[in-house]
């Protein structure tokens, strides 16, 4: 096979593997739910395409030559989203390198590892780009449809963003296994990897709350000061904006630097990738010794030793740990609110209230998930001689328990500048913290815990009732909030997700 | 001593348990207290899913499960108080140590935690795990784990000990290990069930041999009551076991 038709052959090779994982991630691993992931495709993409028309439908007719304001905007936007991408792209890099799977297999063939791995970070870029384009999508689409074809450049602009993302991804995580080592990597890139996903949306909202006592993200893109500070529209910083409005000149600039950028960080890393990737496999060899406080056994229930089991595994793994705390990075923001509120005495609550709720129904689905689905020793759990409702109530004691760890600090300082809101707030983290762990208890799955990020895919049903629910108790306890009995209509409706739920759920064997 | 003398350690009537066609097919089985019994049997003959049945793992379709004279349907977890269960695929947290491993296990069974620190102490050391008891078990090899397992499942002194293939895929070190230890089991008076598809360990390690084919026990007894039962001049018992195996497919 000569070098080219060696190439494309595992360029195809990567692909397939890529798609393969990807319908697997959309059918939770049953092919027969092909149709079903199908239809539901359709239907995310039409009700994508009317939110799409809903927010940007208005922005069609913006020219390819707009003011300043219009292009902080659009740059701003895309910032912001780019910033997701990079975040995206790190969280791909990472699990190319610490997922063994085929690694024994390119290393020991003929094929020169180099030139498997440029594939692999070129297939890495693609996947990421195929994702940024398929969220784009529907406001492409409603801005070409209204606004004439040109709009139809942004996708040039995306595949542009994916490409860089992947590039910096590459070389970020590169420099990391660099600087820390191949242990230590895995969790600081994850977490880096968080904190990039969330930090530019977190800063536009601490400037917004600081500036503009707001907590929309919007809000600094649209201040006079900004535009006023930023360069003349003809600056070369915009280019991304206006290759996005439809430049074609612009566009090629952007397309051309970053897919320049992609190759050299493939021609730069590919060759270390290999050597990384090796280092990271002998990470879950080494050996980790304990300290322990106590150094005999505790004393204790079955049900204490199921909480204490629990929280330990979670302390003990920071992957799992910085997947579960992720949402709790979006409290930054309205904790900072709250500090605002406390020194200025702003009414902060209202819109404090529904967040705090929010922030915890995401926060303990995922928590109900590991502890209820996520155990890695079933069967040892299940001779244990323990009745069943007491194993779960200890679990769901455990998920409480961190909930109440983690919110706790919030609902007292909001206590002391509005206490009924901080009453409202605790009757709300509670109630959304038991829905969520009440869905995930009617969709139990037996899953082991390093597939936390496969159990939104493996009930779909679940994971839309998850973030409703925490939805609807989030509008409840904010017009509870209010003061407005208008409260009991978000009420009924979580009810109904319950009753909905329970109902639907799937009988255990 | 005379087997209809000893207590009943197992009791299993009528068991039956369907899942696309019949796993397992209205099984009796006795095994007495003190006994090492081994179980053998082809792929998806239903070993498995009778031993997770007895275990508590899976709900049978009809029949009685009674351990030590406790109902085990009735009373599961009674039952499971003096039971404990081991499967060839070890399952254990690889965040927690061996150390912690058992003391959670101590904490399920409600063991006070002196006496559970005691063997585990002597557990670990019989396993070989002592020098390892303060590692996480994300770095250890099959084996370890397995004895990890091992141990978990020995430290409330339970007096029916169920082994689902345990010595798959351990090094002749840690068989050995293993074996020195369930056999030890035995001779302090505990029950031992284990199937295996490792004939010569059932041959050296049973007291008495189960031969189940199409979910139902087709021969039971010792090797030397299981070659009269065929009738042949089959000196090994993988011949005797053949031998039965095939007939039952005839």
């Amino acid at each position: 096979m000569s070098y080219s038709a060696a190439l494309i052959w595992l360029a195809g090779h990567e692909l397939r593997l890529g798609w393969r994982d990807w319908v697997s991630l959309m059918t939770a691993g049953r092919r027969t739910r092909m149709r079903t992931a199908v239809v539901a495709l359709i239907a995310f993409a039409a009700v994508m395409h009317l939110i799409a028309y809903s927010i940007v439908a208005r922005y069609a007719n913006t020219g390819v030559f707009p003011d300043k304001a219009t292009l902080v905007a659009v740059t701003g936007t895309m910032l912001l989203s780019w910033s997701l991408l990079l975040s995206q792209a790190m969280e791909s890099v990472t699990r190319a390198f610490y997922t063994r799977s085929d690694l024994d297999l390119i290393l020991t063939s003929p094929f020169s590892a180099r030139k498997v791995f440029a594939v692999r970070m070129a297939r890495i870029a693609a996947s990421v780009t195929a994702i940024a384009m398929l969220l784009a999508s529907p406001f492409i689409n409603v801005l070409a449809v209204f606004g004439g074809i040109r709009w139809l450049a942004a996708y040039g602009v995306v595949a542009a963003m994916g490409a860089l993302a992947a590039a910096f991804a590459v070389a970020l995580t590169i420099a990391l296994f660099r600087t820390i080592g191949a242990r230590r990597t895995r969790l600081i890139a994850q977490i880096v990897a968080a904190v990039i996903g969330a930090a530019f949306v977190i800063g536009l909202q601490i400037c917004a709350i600081v500036s503009f006592g707001t907590l929309s993200r919007f809000a600094p893109l649209q201040s006079e000061w900004l535009i006023a500070h930023a360069p003349e529209a003809g600056n070369a910083l915009w280019w991304p904006a206006r290759a996005a409005l439809g430049d074609a000149l612009a566009l090629a600039f952007v397309a051309g630097m970053s897919l320049a950028m992609l190759c050299a960080s493939i021609l730069i890393f590919a060759g270390s990738f290999g050597e990384h990737a090796l280092a990271a496999a002998g990470v879950s060899s080494t050996v980790v010794r304990q300290r322990r406080w106590s150094r005999g056994f505790r004393r204790g229930t079955p049900q204490r030793a199921l909480r204490r089991k629990e929280w330990t595994l979670l302390l003990r793994d920071p992957w799992l740990m910085s997947q579960s705390l992720m949402q709790v990075l979006y409290l930054l923001p309205p904790a900072l609110m709250l500090w605002r509120g406390f020194r200025e005495g702003i009414g902060a609550s209202v819109v404090l209230v529904p967040v705090l709720v929010m922030a915890a129904g995401q926060l303990a689905g995922g928590l109900a998930w590991l502890s209820i689905s996520g155990e890695d020793a079933p069967d040892l759990v299940s001779t244990a001689p323990v009745a069943s409702r007491r194993i779960i109530g200890a679990k769901i004691e455990a998920v409480a328990g961190a909930i109440v760890l983690i919110f706790a600090p919030l609902i007292v300082a909001l206590g002391f500048i509005a206490s009924a809101a901080a009453l409202v707030a605790a009757t709300g983290v509670l109630t959304a913290t038991a829905a969520a762990t009440l869905i995930q208890l009617c969709f139990k799955v037996q899953a082991r815990r390093s597939h936390f990020r496969r159990r939104q895919t493996s009930s779909r049903i679940a994971t839309f009732a998850e973030a409703f629910s925490s939805i609807s108790w989030a509008g409840t306890a904010a017009l509870v909030a209010a003061g407005t009995w208008l409260a009991i209509f978000p009420a009924v409706i979580a009810l109904g997700i319950l009753a909905g739920v329970w109902t639907i759920r799937p009988r255990q064997p | 001593m005379n087997q209809s003398s000893r207590p009943v350690a197992l009791a299993v009537r009528g068991l039956s348990k369907r899942f696309d066609r019949p796993a397992v097919d209205a099984l009796d089985l006795t095994i007495y207290g003190g006994e090492f019994y081994s179980l053998l049997g082809p792929n998806g003959a239903g070993k498995t899913t009778t031993l997770r049945m007895v275990a508590g793992l899976l709900r049978p379709d009809s029949g009685s499960i009674v351990v030590n004279g406790i109902d085990a349907l009735a009373d599961p977890v009674s039952a499971k108080r003096i039971m404990a269960w081991v499967s060839d695929e070890p399952m254990i947290y690889e965040k927690l140590t061996p150390f912690e491993y058992l003391e959670f296990v101590a904490g399920l069974w409600s063991i006070d935690g002196k006496t559970a620190e005691s063997r585990a102490g002597e557990l670990f050391g019989w396993l070989g795990l002592a020098p390892h008891a303060h590692e996480r078990c994300e770095s250890f090899s099959k084996g370890m784990r397995q004895k990890v397992a091992l141990a978990g499942a020995l430290v409330h002194d339970p007096r029916l000990i169920i082994l689902d293939e345990p010595l798959t895929g351990l090094d002749a070190g840690s068989a050995r290990q293993v074996k020195n230890v369930l056999l030890e089991r035995v001779r302090a008076g505990g029950t031992v069930i284990m199937t295996t598809h490792i004939l010569e360990v059932a041959e050296r390690m049973a007291d008495r041999i189960g031969v189940i084919a199409g979910g139902k026990l087709i021969a039971e007894g010792t090797l030397d009551e299981l070659r009269r039962q065929t009738g042949t001049t089959a000196t090994t018992l993988e011949d005797t076991f053949l031998t039965l195996v095939a007939e039952q497919a005839a």
